[in-house]
Parts: structure tokens; sequence; C-alpha cells
């Protein structure tokens, strides 16, 4: 026997129709998760990364002991997690004597895990170990410039991974309109080697130029840190094929009275309705057609002068 | 002005990528390194803000505002892409039938009232209740309530518009297209055939089957792993007390209250058949004043009557026989 269960207030109805999945989707949220040992660079990591994306960010602070994204059983708490906060990215942090500092940035799809990447975060500074004109301090929630320099992110199988889960991470929501007055950040990524990406958040100073495309100056505001690849899962090919399909590869609709030929091209049938050659409305009437006129001169026909007024009598 | 390296610029993400840079060899100090990142960066931010800039731009009240293009970087996506509903029974028929749809008006002028009313809702048009009179015909048995009927008519209308819409949700699920605030929830079939609800077990009764379980094992229960938090089973089966084999001399304390227990239970059981001492005084007292006064009138009449007179028995000992020695030795 079913039951048809639906919402009783407005409210639960609005939040619900916000998760359904759309056909383009907008801004992916962040959840933001430790596991039982962190270190102190690893809180300083993620508070940043928490101030840097405010607004579509989650960040849990208690410890979490059964999340091991990397084995097959211990990624239940995150997809439950992802559920309930509707977060399709996570950055899940904990240190141990093997892997120091580390840091699991994944992604997941209809709530289950996607791909992960696993980097170390080494030579951390934070924001207040920068300093700089407050002016130049960029608004919560611009969107960012990303730039990422090196061959390796092509190359190199992590690095094109990592690239990928960080344009992810930080591009924040996909916009039509920008306004220019409100660039003022962005993120560069450097691959300083097979396995390190130098990574650093930088304030945008825009100087007058000659053109209308003002000389961009960057200006180092923090958090910078290096990221060490170590390990990383990338998705099966099903579900990578399934993630990656967008709106637009669905069928065209079929346009009517269109048809192609090899010799002539593109073909267009057009209908034109029968024609009623007594009704039509002229657009230019002559002279002689109009109404008046022609009554006018039945009137007149004996006489040969149509009639002018004399002005004399008037004045 | 020509450009020295391609770089990758996606426009619609913001976002610039230079492949071929490559550091000969890494900087020795870390400052250099950064400066050199910086360099790189700045380069790939101008070129980013060179393409932005020339973008056609409306004016805005902050300041230019520009139509950014799609972005070229494809994404994962976060969610499935929503399947599109599929036409309910109504919807088929009307396609097939071309039927179209009308627009309606909130409100329909009601001509009883002369006022405008809802369609449908709380004092709607053509609601059943309002009308007044409803004319027999000939058709229409005696007896028979034809408001009731009406009534009667519109709850199983209503109830068919139910069951449609079941099946419509049903056929949507089934491709996967379910609306997003509507869930359909299976209540559990019972067996029996009634539809009553099934009740929700309880954490004892739970304990209890557990523990009827846990018996049904090989060492009846005792050494299997228990979850956390479970309790240990409650003491199953009859549970039997003996007495201490040796305590003192003669009858223990004991087991005189052994002994007492299950003569007050006998005691209690027959108590109807044990005296009754007042009646028994009552009786005995009866029997005596009408002795007397048959011996007063057996004197009056004649002396010999009273040789026949039998030794006065007294009633008392002959019953009290019976039940007394066992109150005494309950005392």
């Amino acid at each position: 026997m079913l039951k048809i269960k639906t919402p009783k207030k407005g409210r639960v109805k609005r939040e619900l129709e916000k998760r359904a999945p759309k056909l383009v989707e907008t801004g992916k949220k962040t959840l933001l998760l430790q596991g039982t040992k962190t270190s102190n660079t690893l809180n300083a990591v993620l508070t940043e990364l928490y101030l840097l994306k405010k607004g579509s960010v989650v960040r849990y602070t208690r410890k979490n002991e059964n999340i091991r994204p990397f084995e097959s059983g211990g990624e239940t708490s995150l997809e439950f997690f992802s559920l309930k906060t509707d977060c399709s990215i996570f950055v899940y942090g904990s240190t141990s004597k093997k892997r120091p500092d580390n840091l699991v940035i994944g992604r997941t799809y209809d709530h289950q895990i996607y791909d992960l990447v696993e980097v170390g975060v080494e030579n951390f500074k934070p924001m207040n170990s920068f300093a700089f004109d407050k002016k130049l301090a960029p608004q919560v929630g611009s969107k960012p410039f990303v730039c990422f320099i090196g061959e390796g992110f092509e190359s190199v199988e992590e690095l094109k991974h990592l690239k990928d889960v960080l344009v992810d991470l930080l591009r924040g929501e996909v916009i039509e309109n920008l306004n220019l007055a409100g660039v003022d950040r962005a993120y560069i990524c450097t691959a300083a080697s097979s396995n390190r990406v130098f990574f650093t958040h930088c304030a945008l100073r825009l100087k007058k130029s000659g053109t209308i495309v003002p000389r961009m100056e960057l200006v180092e505001i923090g958090p910078s840190m290096d990221l060490i690849v170590r390990r990383h899962r990338l998705p099966n090919d099903s579900l990578r094929k399934e993630a990656m399909k967008t709106a637009k590869d669905q069928p065209k609709k079929k346009v009517k009275n269109v048809s192609h030929d090899s010799i002539q091209g593109k073909i267009g049938k057009i209908y034109i309705p029968d024609q009623k050659l007594g009704d039509m409305a002229l657009p230019n009437k002559s002279k002689g057609v109009k109404r008046e006129r022609r009554e006018g001169k039945r009137k007149n026909d004996p006489n040969k002068h149509a009639s002018k007024k004399q002005k004399e009598d008037s004045m | 002005m020509e450009k020295q390296s391609q770089y990758e610029v996606d426009l619609g993400n913001l976002m610039a990528f230079n492949p071929s840079h490559h550091f000969a060899s890494l900087p020795s100090s870390r400052e250099e390194l950064v400066k050199e990142c910086l360099q790189e960066g700045t380069k790939l931010v101008q070129a980013i803000a060179d393409q932005l800039f020339n973008l056609p731009s409306t004016e805005d009240i902050d300041g230019p505002l520009v139509s950014l293009p799609p972005p070229t970087t494809k994404l994962p996506r976060s969610k499935h892409l929503p399947k599109p509903k599929p036409p309910t029974k109504w919807e088929s028929f009307a396609q097939k039938r071309g039927i179209k749809k009308r627009k309606k008006d909130k409100v329909v002028w009601d001509e009883q009232t002369g006022t405008w009313k809802r369609r449908y809702g709380y004092d709607r048009v053509n609601d059943d209740k309002d009308v007044p009179i409803i004319e027999a015909k000939m058709t229409d048995e005696p007896g028979e309530d034809p408001f009731a009927k009406r009534q009667a008519e519109k709850k199983i209308r209503v109830e068919k518009q139910g069951k449609n819409r079941m099946q419509n949700l049903k056929q949507a699920d089934k491709v996967g297209a379910l609306p997003s605030h509507v869930q359909l929830a299976v209540t559990a079939l019972p067996i029996t055939g009634t539809k009553a609800v099934p009740k929700k077990v309880t954490k004892h009764e739970l304990g209890d089957v557990a523990g009827i379980v846990a018996t049904s094992t090989a060492s009846g229960g005792k050494f299997d792993k228990k979850l956390p938090g479970e309790k240990a089973p409650k003491k199953q089966g009859k549970q039997r007390k003996f007495l201490p084999v040796v305590e003192g001399t003669g009858i223990g304390s004991q087991e005189k209250e052994q002994t007492e227990k299950v003569l007050n239970k006998l005691m209690s059981k027959h108590s109807h058949e044990i005296l009754n001492v007042d009646k028994a005084v009552t009786m005995y007292n009866v029997k005596r004043e009408k002795k007397q006064k048959q011996r007063k009138d057996g004197q009056e009449k004649s002396s010999s009557t009273s040789s026949k007179l039998k030794p006065k028995n007294k009633p008392n000992k002959k019953s009290v026989k019976k039940g007394s020695s066992n109150k005494r030795k309950a005392k």
C-alpha cells in the first residue's frame, strides 16, 4: 500500500525544490570537516578556506572517527553528510604519522563519491602573516581569476586531476553577467615539480593604462601553501560519462519544414494561404480610388468645377 | 601586440592556463619561487583581463557590466539530469484527441446570488450543499435521500481522482521523474488481510524476542556476543528457591514460614467450609432457648418428660472438634 507524502509547509517545499536536480546547475556547496587528529596548520587551513568561500561552505568542527575516503567502507559518513547538507565538494583534513597535514578533496555525484585527490600541505602561511594595504582587500564572494602555470598540469595525471578539482573548488558560482569593478582576487597555482603545486591567493590592483584594459598587478594577501599530491582516485568511466552529460547533449527538437538537399543545401518550405484579391487592402490608395473623390465626382457631374469657397465673402 | 605564448583562457570561468611554462631549474630560495610565480601569474591575469575588458559592456550603477560567455572547461555535474515527466493519463488522452487547455478565471459570476464567486474552494459557485430543492423524477425510488445520494456520488468521484493521481505518480516514479516535493512511502502490508495499522514494536518487546531467539542457540544464549548497549537477558523460566538443608534444631524459622504460607493458602481456599464462630454461637443460643422453653412447657405439662430429655449435649464440642484442632495448631 503506497501513500503520497507531501510537505505540509511551503518553506519545506521550497527547500526541497532548491535541492532537486536541475537542468543547468549553479554553485556547488563545499563541506569542510576533519578527522580524529588534526594539527594546528590543518585547522588554520580549513578556517582560511572557510573564510575564502564564505556563503557557499559548511564547516563541521567535530572529530569524525569513521571517515576513510580511500577505503571502500569508510565513505558512508561522507555520503550521508553530503546528502544532509546538499554539498557536492568536500575537504577532509586529518593528520597521521604517515600522512602529516593531509587534505582529501573530493567530489560527489548524486551524493555518491565521484573522485578524490589527496594532498599534503607544507609551508602554510596564513592571511594575517601578509602585510598589505587594507584598501586592496577583496570583497567576500567576488568571482576570482584562477591561473594555472606549468606544463605539469598537462602532462602529469595526478596534476591534471588536481587542476580539475581545484577549478571546481575555487571558481564559485557560474554567472552570466559580471561587474568589471568587482574583479579583485586571483588564485595562482604553479606546478613547481611533478608532484608539488604552489598555491597562493592574491588581490588584484587595476592600474590605469592607455587602453580600456587596465594594467593588472598582483598583491599577495595569502593564504599560501605548497600542495603535495599523494594519492588520487579517478571516477570510473561509466560514472564519468553520466556526470559529464549536459542539457545541450539532449537530442535537438526537430525543426519543421526544413530539409537538407545534397545539391541545393538547406531548403525551407513556406506555406502561403489563398489570396482573396477582391478583399485585399491596397497599401497605396491611388487618387482615383478614394471614395470621397468618387462620390464627389458623381454629385458634381453636371457641374464642371468643384465648388470652391469664395474667400472674399468671409473677409 | 602579438601574443608571445598561447595561454588557454576560459573566460566563462575566468580561468587561464599556461601549459608551456616550465621551471628549468628549481629556484634556490623560496622568495625566488614566489616572485617567479607572481610574475607568471600577472601575465596570465593580464591575458584574461585583456579579453574580459574587450567584451561589449553595458553601464550599470556600480560599474560596467559584461555578459560572460559560457565556460569551456567541462566539469562534472553534482546531480543527475532531471528526467522529463511522463504525460499523465489525461494528458496523453487529450493529446490524442486534440483537446486544448482553456484558461479559466478564478472568479465566476454566480446568477443565484448575483455576486462573483470562486470557481473552487470555500463559498464556491456550484456547491452541492447550496442546492435547496431537488425535484423528484419518475425514476426515483421513494425513501431515497437525494442529498445523501449526491454526497455519496461526490465521494466516489473524489476517491477515483485520488486513485488516478496515485497511478500517475507511480508511473512517474517508475521512470524516475517524481516531482521533488512528493515522496511515495510504503506502509507495510499486513498478512492478515485486514487494513489494521501494524503496531510499532517497543524496546522491551524487542528485548524479549531477542531473548527468546538467544535461548534457541545450542548453549542457551549464554555465550552470544552482545551488541554495544544490549542488556543481559532477564532470568527466564521458573525460578525455584530451596530452603537450606541445615538450620538450627527442630523446625527452622524458614520452614515454619513456608508451612504457614501453605496452611494459609489452604484455609483461604476452604474458608467456606471452616466454622463460622458467630453463627455457631447464635445457633447454640437459639437451640438452648428452645429447649428451655420446651422444658418449661414440659414441666407444666408433665414431669416425666424431663427424663426423656437427653443430657445436654454441647453442640459446640461436636462441630468445633473438626475445625478448632486445626486452628489451635495454626496458632
